[in-house]
């Protein structure tokens, strides 16, 4: 965000949103332009309701939780994957330009489908923890201990929220459709610090020691610049790299 | 029409949806979950704060069980909750977290030694236990006597459901995302599956299953100042209600959460004033002690969002330019605290109010935030009048929170119903009962009615706007049927209810779009939100006592005598502009504590004979039994293990419980 406008009372806003609606055979993409008066506090979040209301009621987009807590909101504002409904018109010059994550299954406008995408990265890297005899564990005895940081650390890790911001701003994933991209790295280093996962290197090499894993990372580092948490994906790569390497 | 079978249908791919639909699988049944969204980005994922248990293991929570928070939790309910099930809940949450841990929730843990509080104001050095260290440790929340909500910093909600999806996965249950169950199927009193609509591809499809479960969350969203997500419009409750079987529980049961952030209605977690927040009013001065001397900031939510309206009133409010407010503070936390505790909270101040809460006021002001009645069932989670549906989560009504929820209360209920609920759906599926004869025909017949209705919503003769109606609704509920409530306001919003209910049958779309069709959603929405919102403000126009969030500003005393009921809303004729209201009875003589004083809020309140006789009952039980230890004095006076699953009935195990 290069030139940050100073706020003026009763700006008009043009918002230029690329449109397709894949279920309409005769459907093209095509910008198309929305003029909005832009109110006090306004997100991008309020702003969008606003067209869908008053001016096309046909707009899709997704929005969750409306916090920048689920994730569901990502999409490129002004040529950057960012959240919309925590982004405020305020901080964006008069044009905005609002398209849909590149990399994704488009549902339609604004709408991706990044929750098919991460179901699948989920299954695909077996993102949960892998431990004998989880159906049957001892629920009525003292819980087993871990030390405050540890714990702590895994939060940090976890607190990805599978936006895909990251993979919008990967080169690796817009030309390789199978990489995992640094939303599956990060979460294979969190179980792989995790002593609740038995899982060796061995077995996490498996998973990620090749070109749609931590191998296809050209370090462009987009991943991390753009993370709407401030994940430390970097430092996550080149650890798990290192790591891998080593197996 | 496609039909889909399958032995478990469960709507909602939140917490407790994906826990019972583990329960079911691991149990051997064939299981679907139905979600609007990817699962993880259920409303769930939205908790801050923590998750009740009573581990004990903190200094602050040592000495705690399940006793304690069991009488917390009844204390917390106005007396308003089913206190079977809130026994079976108080039993099973230490299990549920215990669980949790061993499947991958990064809980925060105890660290042995000295470490810094903040308590009323004041600094304070405790020592923590070795023994301890390493073991979940917890915070304080309102309304509870011990430190008891166990956490991942702000992030509780995230952390666990992440966890939960994860072993969905891994258990290969499918999640059908993107899918909005918009009418229940049912024969003679046996529900059969939903009718589905796809959200990106409009196409209706049918899931037929000997076992459905509505796991939808809250339905907040009648109302226009909210923490909840857009998502939670009470779809669940609402098709269930359009059985005309089915009945809903206490609608008009609605909490309000203190500390919304003004205006948006973005939650900031209790664990702020846990972990020491305070509450300022315009001239900055501390004013819950002047109300609430027992618990100050911590009492339950109803009494402190009550008691910060009222300090509006009385003219103490901040202003800003878009109206009154109060503060939070929590800058005597620290920056140290806040960035590691706290950093939901410090993120959803930088980003929607543009100010760092170590340095600078949060300006709050209460917001709808819960939802404590919705689908009645039983203690099993089966609905009473529909067999074979059942409900788990923010969306039943099996009633563990009566007239108010305890903070961390919440997410911990939608596991332990998970636990449960999923069990009993297996055991329905296993049973001659689960057997189920259903012709196609029946379905297409539920199928064809739906595409009926969207029919006539798309036709062009009306001349209503789905998105009016909608706000209009959303308007005359935070209007009208808020913190405080009276006999006009209550009236004024049943009439206008039913206009806008009578306008929603002429909506007219202005967009036909192929596909997903967001006009057409918020049309279909809005019609069955409505019924809803009606549940709500008939059912508190009706009941003329003051108990827990329900406050009656023309009948300010909790009436035991005339009101120890719940409500049970029913909606039998669909043309119908009020639903039909009953009432069950809570019986006092078999209550573990009969009615009495919170231990804050207001002190009188009109008695019942039964509650001195029931007192004495207990008195003479406990007496006959002579020395026993506390299992053996809650067995006397109200047994509950046998209401569970076998495999959870074991005692929770405590530090320093002898061996």
């Amino acid at each position: 965000m290069s030139a940050i406008p100073v706020q003026q009372v009763g700006r008009t806003l043009y918002i230029h949103i690329l449109r397709h609606n894949p279920c309409d055979p005769l459907s093209e993409a095509h910008l198309q332009t929305f003029e909005l008066e832009e109110a006090d506090a306004m997100t991008l979040f309020i702003a969008l309701n606003e067209i869908r209301e008053n001016h096309d009621p046909s707009l899709q987009f997704d929005f969750v939780c409306r916090a920048g807590i689920c994730g569901s909101c990502g999409m490129i504002i002004n040529g950057r994957p960012g959240l919309a409904c925590r982004t405020l018109t305020k901080d964006l010059p008069d044009n905005i330009t609002l398209a849909p994550l590149p990399a994704f299954e488009l549902i339609g406008d604004l709408s991706v489908n990044t929750g098919k995408w991460m179901r699948g990265m989920s299954e695909q890297l077996e993102t949960w923890v892998h431990s004998q005899g989880l159906e049957n564990a001892d629920i009525d005895s003292l819980e087993q201990t871990m030390e405050p940081e540890l714990a702590e650390q895994l939060y940090e890790l976890e607190r990805c929220i599978e936006c895909g911001c990251c993979i919008a701003a990967c080169g690796t994933a817009l030309m390789r459709e199978d990489f995992i991209g640094a939303v599956g790295l990060n979460q294979i280093t969190r179980f792989q610090l995790d002593p609740r996962d038995q899982r060796s290197d061995a077995q996490f090499y498996q998973l990620v020691g090749d070109d749609s894993g931590v191998f296809g990372c050209m370090t462009l580092l987009g991943c991390e610049d753009m993370c709407p948490k401030q994940l430390p994906l970097a430092t996550q790569i080149a650890f798990l790299r290192r790591r891998m390497a080593m197996v | 029409m496609q039909i889909i079978y399958t032995d478990v249908l469960v709507i909602g791919g939140g917490l407790a949806g994906q826990r019972a639909a583990i329960g079911a699988k691991r149990r051997g049944q064939e299981v679907i979950v139905l979600s609007l969204v990817p699962a993880k980005r259920s409303h769930s994922s939205a908790a801050q704060g923590g998750m009740q248990a009573s581990l004990g293991n903190c200094l602050g929570g040592s000495g705690d069980n399940e006793d304690i928070h069991f009488t917390d939790t009844v204390r917390g309910s106005d007396w308003g909750a089913d206190q079977d099930v809130v026994r079976m809940f108080t039993h099973t949450a230490p299990k549920a977290i215990r669980e949790l841990a061993a499947w991958g929730v990064p809980w925060n843990r105890v660290q042995r030694g000295d470490r810094q509080i903040t308590v009323n104001g004041e600094k304070q050095t405790i020592t923590e236990k070795d023994e301890a260290h390493g073991l979940i440790t917890s915070r304080n929340f309102g309304g509870t006597q011990k430190w008891r909500a166990c956490y991942v910093a702000d992030g509780t909600g995230h952390a666990m459901l992440y966890t939960m999806s994860n072993q969905a996965i891994a258990a290969n249950i499918p999640v059908h995302e993107r899918m909005e169950a918009i009418a229940l199927i049912h024969q003679d009193g046996r529900c059969c599956g939903a009718i589905v609509r796809n959200l990106m591809t409009g196409e209706l499809l049918a899931y037929v299953a000997k076992a459905t479960c509505i796991a939808t969350g809250g339905f907040g969203r009648i109302y226009r100042v909210s923490t909840n997500a857009i998502i939670n419009e009470g779809m669940g409750a609402a098709i269930a209600l359009e059985t005309g079987i089915a009945t809903l529980g206490n609608m008009e049961a609605i909490q309000f959460h203190p500390t919304g952030i003004f205006p948006a209605g973005i939650l900031v977690t209790e664990g702020c004033r846990g972990d020491g927040g305070l509450l300022l009013d315009g001239s900055q001065h501390r004013f819950m002690p002047d109300y609430e001397p027992e618990k100050a900031e911590l009492a339950s939510r109803d009494v402190v969002s009550r008691r910060m309206e009222e300090h509006i009133t009385a003219g103490h409010a901040a202003q800003s330019r878009f109206g009154e407010h109060l503060w939070l503070d929590i800058r005597l936390l620290g920056a140290q605290h806040i960035n590691t505790k706290l950093r939901e909270v410090k993120e959803i101040c930088q980003y929607f109010l543009g100010v760092d809460p170590a340095h600078d006021l949060i300006p709050v002001r209460p917001a709808q935030h819960y939802s404590m009645g919705g689908v009645r069932t039983n203690h099993r989670g089966e609905s009473p009048q529909l067999r074979g549906l059942f409900s788990a989560g923010e969306s039943a009504c099996w009633d563990m929170h009566g007239f108010n929820r305890l903070g961390g209360n919440s997410v911990a209920e939608t596991v332990v119903a998970g636990m449960i609920v999923g069990e009993s759906m297996a055991d329905f599926c296993d049973s001659a009962d689960g057997a189920l004869n259903i012709s196609t025909s029946l379905v297409e017949h539920f199928g064809k009615q739906q595409q009926q209705q969207l029919g006539i919503i798309a036709d062009p003769a009306g001349n209503e706007s789905a998105f009016a109606l909608m706000k209009q609704m959303q308007e005359t509920m935070t209007a009208n049927v808020g913190i405080f409530r009276d006999e006009p306001r209550l009236q004024e919003a049943v009439t206008t209810l039913q206009d806008l209910q009578r306008r929603s049958r002429n909506i007219r779309l202005r967009s036909s779009a192929a596909g997903a069709n967001p006009e057409l959603v918020a049309a279909y929405r809005v019609q069955r939100m409505l019924k809803l919102a009606q549940c709500v403000a008939y059912g508190a126009l009706q009941r003329n006592e003051s108990r827990g969030a329900h406050f009656r500003a023309d009948y300010p005393q909790r009436n035991d005598l005339d009101w120890m009921r719940r409500t049970l809303a029913s909606w039998p004729d669909a043309e119908a502009d009020l639903p039909t209201l009953n009432y069950e009875d809570l019986d006092i003589m078999r209550m573990e504590i009969p009615p009495g004083w919170r231990g804050y809020g207001a002190r009188d309140y009109i008695d019942h004979p039964d509650t001195a006789r029931r007192q004495q009952q207990i008195d003479t039980l406990l007496g006959e039994l002579g020395p026993a230890d506390r299992y053996q004095q809650q067995e006397a006076v109200m047994p509950f293990k046998q209401l569970l699953p076998e495999h959870l009935r074991g005692t929770n195990q405590r530090l320093g419980d002898e061996e």
